[in-house]
């Protein structure tokens, strides 16, 4: 292990300081959550953020979600990892649910109609992105870049297009594609 | 208001919260990655929403701050209030959480294994592929629409632009997309 880093003294101030960045989270929290974790409190190294960045992608669930979980349980237990869950999803739920119900109220307005699409467009903009944004990551995998194109592609029109099931198409085609990368890796 | 949305029974409730309990499983990259199958359960299947207020469900929970998953909640409200929200967000996070956990503490020493980068390796290309359909799914019902296929388009161009040449912030691009589409350019 690094150097002894500080941790949180107790679950309570884990969730103050999960339900803060929380807060500060618009489009997604886990910039956010680098800031806060690994610069202003320092409970976590850089590396250690990146470790748990990619073990929550490789669970299934919300990224933020899951390494609050691991965060929490790591400190202390059940309790920690319930401090941070509500600390990550108590009050932007109440936000979130406010804004759905002045939604409801007001969705005949077409101008209230009008804003909801648009920022439906760019919500559809920002997840593409982020797929833009993660393929970087694509450039060591054990199936090349052809197979990576050729499963993102797959799975793009069995869901985007056909609108299979993601059951199946994660189970064949996920069964599949991790077979060729366990064939494609070093023993 | 949720109390003129049509109330669920509660076989529906549970229908509706056991088949998000399975997409949590299955939500491998985020929730939002399982969003296709969710709408093709409530809007195409069940018929509880339309596709304009599954839209609008996400588009609410990506402007409003914290994590995206809360668009569940906001999806559940919109089908049944209160224990609509109940069941989606139980649903789609009581499955994955003890699987993280169970695993967590399993495996804190396994992540070099072959499987395990075999796991991660091969499913990383086919999540890039569902958040791609993700968007598709999300911007379909407005390219299908001639009046407002050219500003979704639009929108949509700038949005990938910005989000992947500059470190702009998400909130400013879904404020312009609220301003746009308020003024009928959407």
């Amino acid at each position: 292990m690094s150097p002894v880093l500080p941790a949180p003294a107790n679950p309570r101030e884990l969730f103050w300081a999960c339900n803060a960045l929380a807060l500060q989270g618009f489009g997604g929290v886990l910039a956010v959550a680098q800031r806060e974790l690994v610069e202003r409190k320092g409970w976590l190294s850089r590396e250690q953020f990146l470790e748990l960045i990619s073990i929550s992608q490789i669970l299934p669930g919300p990224n933020i979600v899951n390494l609050g979980l691991i965060l929490g349980d790591r400190y202390f237990g059940v309790r920690g990892a319930i401090a941070a869950l509500a600390g990550l999803l108590g009050a932007p739920l109440l936000i979130v649910l406010a804004l759905a119900v002045l939604y409801a109220e007001f969705a005949h307005l077409p101008m209230v109609a009008g804003a909801l699409r648009g920022m439906g467009a760019v919500a559809a903009g920002l997840v593409m992105a982020t797929a833009f944004k993660l393929s970087s990551a694509l450039r060591a995998n054990p199936l090349g870049l052809p197979g990576c194109a050729a499963v993102a592609g797959m799975a793009f029109v069995a869901i985007g297009l056909l609108r299979w099931p993601l059951v199946a198409v994660l189970l064949l085609l996920g069964a599949g594609a991790v077979g060729a990368a366990w064939k494609n890796l070093p023993r | 208001m949720a109390l003129l949305h049509p109330a669920l029974g509660l076989p529906e409730l549970l229908g509706l919260m056991l088949h998000f309990m399975v997409l949590s499983l299955l939500a491998v990259g985020g929730a939002i990655t399982t969003a296709p199958d969710m709408q093709r359960y409530v809007v195409m299947q069940n018929h509880w929403i339309t596709d304009a207020q599954f839209s609008a469900s996400i588009a609410i929970a990506q402007a409003a701050p914290g994590p995206n998953v809360l668009f569940v909640a906001v999806i559940g409200w919109n089908i049944a209030g209160p224990w609509g929200a109940l069941a989606t967000l139980v649903g789609s996070l009581l499955p994955s959480s003890l699987l993280t956990l169970w695993v967590m503490r399993w495996s804190e020493a396994r992540t070099q294994t072959r499987a395990m980068r075999a796991f991660k390796d091969g499913m990383a290309p086919l999540t890039l592929g569902l958040l791609a359909a993700t968007g598709w799914v999300l911007i379909e019902p407005l390219v299908r629409e001639p009046a407002q296929r050219a500003g979704a388009l639009v929108l949509l161009g700038i949005t990938l632009l910005l989000m992947t040449r500059s470190k702009i912030s998400p909130i400013w691009l879904v404020a312009l997309g609220a301003v746009l589409g308020a003024f009928g350019v959407v």
